[in-house]
Parts: structure tokens; C-alpha cells; sequence
């Protein structure tokens, strides 16, 4: 039975880790506001959109064509 | 200030989904095949590794690891680099980890059928592969840290939170449940032995459905049910609040799965503590999820992507209100053993991981290959056969698993068992057997519509490998300490250098705490007739672990008046001292063989093992035909033994040193009791006379694998029917 000194001292530990990670995270500022990222995540950055690729796709097709 | 251009890399996400959509069919293929042997037992009759013990770990392993762990990767790979506004870190250890991970898998579907196993559910694979498994897994945190280092976007969303506790938490569950003594390059000892294996196994195993099979879908779920959806999660507060609580809860639940064993009553009730408020955290998810879509159920009716993201999360709730109910002792009782289990497990893996991932994919192939889905017609066909293949898999594993449960419990008013012969209990559940098949059937037919949909849908597209974006750089600050600046506020802001120190921190907290552990004489309460295997015996319980009977046989009488009745004494812990790895199984497709020693003659059981229906009518297990015929090898046996004797198995030298001539004892006694069934004696002198006679080799019966078997099984739960057993403490 003696093991399971070592798993809830295993435990124990990464607990404390994510503790840890919890109150800097805190402290960082990253909790601090609790709307912005769920929105600013939907924004896409990406520079190629679906109309480049379209556009792009089209002339070839055109060129094809011809 | 200045833009910056940058690109993400796509290419590394494509391979993974290509994996995902791979593993998925032969994993899942797999777990049909081994569905229809339930009906058709002898399926693949004498091929030994495709036999159902070597495949079962087989299927677990492929669908977890494989299908699963190359979804979380696609997933991960995708969503950070976004998040983050940073291209992965390195595209070396992306490469590392993509062919690392397949190399690790194929190893695994060849190892696994060929019998290489440790038979500890979910980490089965050998030692070797354990290692590289543990290699790539720290490319994969230190990829994914690194990124979180130079990446663009300060705030970190939490579904970064997911990935970074699922990194952490896996490594150190592996490390710890994976320690094992090598006998050779495919054979290992777990360390721990009986119910300290035990409890090890089950904190890994319930850790492993936590931190594999849930924290990093519920990151892929904050980011693409969003996304898919364009509108934000419906609080992000909640997120938050239940991402922490979620997994400072979850590590304490893993003793739910030994209630009623010999494991102590607070260590039990520790584990369904915990699990019964684990049900706050994981409904907070799932809530969140769902009303993230409030005020967009229009868009459901339309998007295949929303409906599999829909029945993901359904599934994720059903599941995980099941997982406290059936961590209560009273329910426990009856499901624990039972296809109730294997209903509860599928509904969650197929629903909550196999369509989250579905609607994944849906989702990134067309966007990656700047197009549109082929066909949203054959995307809502999928949806649908996968729905009814999962609800026709549920019930009848629910129905099985109620009805086979109360069986075994009934009696009769004079005190008998009503069911007495355990397999009136199987023959009773096979209509469900065969409608789980016909639901698994379904699920796959789904799957390949799927891929055939993503195979149109890319040739119809263009693939971008590198996709251009830009963004604003993170405001540098110096690497250095600043002037004023303390240690750990400089820290703070140094992420890689913050997981490195908490690594350290954990180790040397396992070190220190697993080296006494170790070194210290175990103090479970030892009984004075429970002595370790004979050498022979030994060699038959590797046989045991090679053809995983542990997958359909336990090996733990619970202490109830059915079981008592039906097996014999209940289970005491200190009977497994020197079980390395224990075998108390998970599952009863067959009956429990705590006891089985000395029940049946060994001509019983050599029949049995060649042709099971043959002593057993209606029986579903499968015969085990190379164990009759194969030469046993046996020049391992004086190593295993002293590997056993660094484990604290008190092998004497000179029992170690006549370890062959006590083998070929034992074994000799077994073939003369053999020679009692004139059957035997008639097809084995035929055999014998006939190689004579060409000419050819012939192997002694006594050498052969079914005789070390047969010692092992004639021993199990034996040592204490000696009369009047001695407890020495406790």
C-alpha cells in the first residue's frame, strides 16, 4: 500500500504545479479580462483568403480554356 | 508599429489529419473484428496474433493512441500556432513528432499481436517503446512551449491552458506507470507489484482518460466550436474557472476504478469523493460548449459541423455524469465487471472524441485547401449513420451489462445461485453482442463516407502549405534580468525556462519519494502461506500475460455473498505480493479464475484451452491451439527469476540455480496427469509414432507452452485454501 504515499505525493506536486502556473497566470494579467480573448480568437489573421486562392485558381482555368 | 509577416505551417497539420483518418479505419476495423468474435468465437481459429487477447490491446491502443493522439496533435498544431500568432517553433520537431509518433504506433501494431505486451490496460507496449513514447512526447511540450515563448499574442486562450496541462500531466502518469525492471529487449517486470501495481495502473489509467482523451479536446473544443460557429464561447469565465478546477480534480478520482478490492476502504472512498465532484468541472465544459451556440441552433440545422459538435458534447455530458454515478459503491457493485463499462467508455470515446474529431476535420479541409466540402449531403449521411451506429453500440452494452450483472447476483430460496454455470450469464447477452456489432458496422461505414468526402474535397481544392499572416510582434522584453526585477518575476515572464524548473521540481519529488518506496520492505499484510511461483508457474503466468487472457478474465473475488458463492474466498491483498504486474482485470467476459486452481483436472483444462466449446457448450471463448503444439522457451527462465528477486520475490540462489531441473519436475507430474484422458493418450502417441516415422522433430509434451500454463492456472488463489491461513500483521 505504501505507493500510494508516492502517487498522492505525485499528485500532490503537479496540484501545486498548476497552482503555481495558476497564480502567475493571475499575476501576468492573463484573467484579468474575460471577454476580449473569447472574441479577438475568431478573428482570422491569415492573409490568403479564399478569394486569392479563387481568383488565382480561375485564371488558371482560363488559361486552360483558351 | 510594424506588421509582420509570417507563415503557419499547414503541412504539419495535414500529415496528422491523414494519420488521424489511417489509425482510424484499421483501429476501428479492429474493434469490429474482435465485436464479431464475440459471436463468432473461433473467427480466426489458431492464428495466434490474431487472436482476441493479442488484439484487444490492440484496438484499445490504436484508438486511443493512434486515431485519438494524431487528432489531438492536428488539432493542437493548428489551433496554437493561431492563437499564438507564431509559427510552430520548429519544424524539425514537428517532423520528430509526427514521425515519431507513427513509428511508435507501427511498432505497437506489430509488437502487440506477436504477444509483446505489459498487460497493464492502456500501457501495454514494452518497455523500449515506452521509452520512445516518453522522447517524443517532450518534443511534442517542448515544440509546443517554445512556440508559447516567441509567440505574438500576449494572453495565452484557454484552450492553451488545455494543451499545456496535458503535456505536463501525461509525461509525469507515463513515466511513473511505466517504470519496469527489463528481463530483455521485449520483456519487462512492472516494479510495483499486486495492489500497489494496482492502484499505479488505475492513476495512470483514469489520469490517461483525463489528460489524453479529455483536457486536450476540451482545448480543441474552445477553439473550433467557436470558430465554427463565429461567435464567441458563452463565458469565457467559465472556461477558466472550470479548466482549474477540472484538473486539480481529476487526479484524485483513479481508486473509482478498484472499489470493493483489496485496496484500503479510505483510499476508496478518497477516490469517489473526488469523483463525484469531478461531475461540477466537466459539466461546466460541456454547458459552455452548448450555450455557446445559443441564438445559433439555426445554424446547426444546417452545418454538419455544428450537428457532430453537438452529439461531441452531448456524449461528453452523458459520459461524465455516468463516470460519478458509477464511481458510487452501490452502482459500482453491479457495473464493475460488466458491458456496462464498455457501453459507458464508447459512448464517450465514439461520441466526444470520435465526432469532435469528425467535425474537426469537416471543418479544416476545406479551409486548408481553400475550398469548399465536396458534399454537406454525404457530411449530414456520415452525421447520421455515425449517430445511430453510437446509440445502437449504447443500449444493447447497457442492456448487457444490466442484465448479465443481476444474473450473477440471483439466488435461489435455498441460498444457490440461481445461474450457477457462468455461461448461462453469456449465452443470455449474445443478441446484444450481435447488435453491437451492427452499431460498430455503422460507425465505420461513417467513417469512410468521411474520407471519401476530405479525398473529393482536396482534389478538388489547392493546397496552401504555408499559409501567410500577420501580425503585430510581441513587445520584447530583455531576456535578462531588468534592474529591480526579483528572480521569480523575471522568471515569470521566461515560460521555457519556468517548465524546465517545475520538471526538475516534480522529479526529484517522484525520486525522492520512489527510491525508498522501493527499497523498503512493502508493508502490505503478508500472509505466511502465500509463497512465489514455482519457476514453471512463473513462466506460465508470461504466457497468461502474452495472451492477455486478463482482457476477459479477472482475477479479484469482491467480497460478496454472489461471488463468494460462485468463486470462492474473497480476494486478500496480500496474495498478490508477488504479482508482477497484477492481474486483477478490468473485465468478465469469462468467469473470474481467482480460484480456478485445483477446480478442474489439467486434462480439463488442456482440453479446454485446444477446443473450449468442447468441455464447454455455447462457450465464446476462442481455442488456443499453438499453446498445445508450440516448443516452450524456457532460457530465460533463471534471468526472469533474479530480475524477480530485485523486485523482493524471495527466489533462493539455489532455486534459481535448479530452476530447469524443478521445470522439468513440475512438468513431467502434468503430462503423466495428462495421460489420464485416453484421448490424449491415443492422438498423442498417433502424433508421436507418426514423427517418428518421417523423421521429423518431436517435442516432449512437457516441453510444450500448455504445460507451463496449466501449472499456473492449477496454482492461482491456492495458497491460502491451505487450512487455517496465518496472517502475520494487519
Amino acid at each position: 500500500m505504501s505507493v500510494i504515499y508516492v502517487l498522492l505525493t505525485i499528485s500532490i506536486i503537479v496540484a501545486l504545479v498548476f497552482f503555481v502556473a495558476f497564480i502567475i497566470a493571475v499575476r501576468n494579467g492573463q484573467f484579468d479580462d474575460d471577454y476580449t480573448p473569447s472574441v479577438r480568437m475568431l478573428f482570422d489573421d491569415e492573409l490568403i483568403t479564399d478569394k486569392d486562392v479563387k481568383a488565382k485558381t480561375s485564371t488558371i482555368n482560363n488559361k486552360q480554356e483558351k | 508599429m510594424e506588421m509582420q509577416q509570417f507563415y503557419y505551417d499547414n503541412k504539419i497539420v495535414k500529415n496528422f489529419i491523414y494519420a488521424t483518418l489511417f489509425w482510424g479505419v484499421i483501429g476501428m476495423s479492429v474493434g469490429l473484428l474482435l465485436a464479431f468474435m464475440f459471436i463468432f468465437p473461433n473467427l480466426t481459429d489458431g492464428i495466434s496474433w490474431l487472436s482476441f487477447g493479442r488484439l484487444r490491446p490492440l484496438h484499445t491502443n490504436a484508438v486511443i493512441f493512434a486515431f485519438v493522439g494524431n487528432a489531438i496533435f492536428a488539432g493542437v498544431y493548428y489551433s496554437t500556432q493561431r492563437l499564438l500568432k507564431a509559427r510552430m517553433y520548429s519544424d524539425k520537431l514537428s517532423k520528430i513528432n509526427f514521425w515519431g509518433w507513427q513509428a511508435i504506433i507501427v511498432a505497437a501494431a506489430i509488437s502487440l499481436p506477436l504477444g509483446i505486451t505489459s498487460s497493464k490496460e492502456y500501457a501495454e507496449l514494452e518497455w523500449p517503446l515506452d521509452i520512445a513514447i516518453a522522447v517524443v512526447w517532450i518534443v511534442f511540450g517542448w515544440n509546443l512551449i517554445a512556440t508559447i515563448f516567441k509567440r505574438r499574442q500576449r494572453h495565452l486562450y484557454v484552450a492553451i491552458w488545455f494543451y499545456l496541462a496535458t503535456f505536463v500531466t501525461v509525461a509525469v502518469l507515463h513515466v511513473f506507470n511505466s517504470l519496469a525492471l527489463p528481463v530483455g529487449l521485449f520483456k519487462s517486470y512492472s516494479v510495483y507489484a499486486g495492489v500497489q501495481d494496482a492502484l499505479v495502473q488505475w492513476w495512470y489509467g483514469h489520469n490517461a482518460v483525463a489528460f489524453f482523451l479529455t483536457t486536450p479536446f476540451l482545448g480543441l473544443m474552445y477553439y473550433f466550436l467557436p470558430k465554427a460557429a463565429n461567435r464567441p464561447v458563452y463565458s469565457y469565465k467559465l472556461s477558466i474557472i472550470h479548466f482549474w478546477s477540472l484538473i486539480f480534480i481529476y487526479i484524485w478520482a483513479g481508486p473509482h476504478h478498484l472499489l470493493y478490492s483489496a485496496l484500503p476502504d479510505w483510499a476508496q472512498n478518497l477516490g469517489v469523493a473526488f469523483s463525484v465532484m469531478l461531475l461540477m468541472p466537466s459539466w461546466g465544459g460541456m454547458i459552455n460548449g452548448l450555450l455557446t451556440l445559443r441564438g445559433a441552433w439555426d445554424k446547426v440545422k444546417t452545418d454538419p459541423v455544428l450537428k457532430f459538435f453537438v452529439v461531441a458534447l452531448t456524449g461528453y455530458g452523458m459520459a461524465t455524469f455516468e463516470g460519478p454515478m458509477l464511481s458510487l459503491k452501490n452502482v459500482n457493485a453491479i457495473a464493475h465487471f460488466s458491458d456496462w463499462v464498455i457501453a459507458h467508455v464508447h459512448i464517450a470515446a465514439l461520441a466526444w472524441n470520435g465526432f469532435l474529431t469528425f467535425g474537426m476535420i469537416y471543418w479544416l479541409i476545406p479551409r486548408m485547401f481553400k475550398t469548399k466540402l465536396y458534399s454537406t449531403r454525404l457530411a449530414n449521411i456520415h452525421f447520421w449513420t455515425g449517430t445511430l451506429g453510437i446509440i445502437i453500440y449504447g443500449i444493447p452494452m447497457y442492456v448487457a451489462g444490466f442484465v448479465q450483472a443481476s444474473m450473477w447476483k440471483q439466488f435461489n430460496p435455498d441460498g444457490t445461485l440461481t445461474y450457477g454455470n457462468f455461461l448461462e450469464t453469456v449465452t443470455e447477452i449474445i443478441p446484444m453482442y450481435w447488435m453491437r456489432a451492427i452499431g460498430g458496422s455503422l460507425f465505420i461505414a461513417g467513417m469512410f463516407i468521411l474520407i471519401y468526402n476530405v479525398y473529393k474535397t482536396i482534389r478538388a481544392g489547392s493546397e496552401v502549405q504555408d499559409e501567410l499572416a500577420e501580425s503585430v510582434p510581441l513587445q520584447k522584453l530583455t531576456g535578462r534580468r531588468l534592474v529591480g526585477e526579483g528572480f521569480h518575476t523575471w522568471l515569470e515572464r521566461r515560460p521555457v525556462q519556468l517548465t524546465i524548473l517545475a520538471t526538475i521540481a516534480i522529479l526529484i519529488g517522484g525520486i525522492i519519494q520512489i527510491a525508498p518506496t522501493l527499497l523498503v520492505k512493502s508493508n502490505i499484510p503478508t500472509i505466511s502461506s502465500v509463497k512465489p511461483y514455482t519457476p514453471l508457474e512463473l513462466e506460465g503466468r508470461d504466457i497468461y500475460i502474452r495472451e492477455s487472457c486478463v482482457s476477459c478474465h479477472s482475477q479479484m473475488v469482491r467480497p460478496f455473498r454472489s461471488e463468494v458463492e460462485r468463486y470462492g474466498e474473497y480476494s486478500k491483498a496480500g496474495e498478490y505480493v508477488y504479482d508482477h504486474p497484477f492481474l486483477w482485470g478490468s473485465k468478465r467476459t469469462g468467469p473470474d479464475l481467482m480460484r480456478i486452481g485445483g477446480k478442474y483436472s489439467d486434462s480439463w483444462h488442456f482440453n479446454h484451452m485446444y477446443d473450449p466449446q468442447s468441455t464447454s457448450a455455447g462457450s465464446i471463448m476462442p481455442g488456443y491451439k499453438w499453446l498445445i503444439t508450440d516448443e516452450h522457451d524456457r532460457s530465460k527462465t533463471e534471468q526472469k527469476m533474479r530480475v524477480m528477486v530485485k523486485l523482493g520475490v524471495p527466489y533462493t540462489a539455489e532455486e534459481i540455480a535448479n530452476a530447469h531441473a524443478l521445470m522439468d519436475a513440475q512438468a513431467t507430474m502434468i503430462e503423466q496427469n495428462l495421460y489420464s484422458d485416453p484421448d490424449f493418450v491415443r492422438t498423442y502417441e498417433a502424433d508421436k509414432k507418426y514423427a517418428e516415422e518421417n523423421g521429423m522433430d518431436f517435442v516432449e509434451m512437457r516441453n510444450r507452452e500448455i504445460i507451463a500454463l496449466i501449472a499456473y492456472m492449477q496454482r492461482l488463489g491456492t495458497d491460502i485454501k491451505v487450512k487455517d491461513p496465518k496472517l502475520t500483521s494487519n
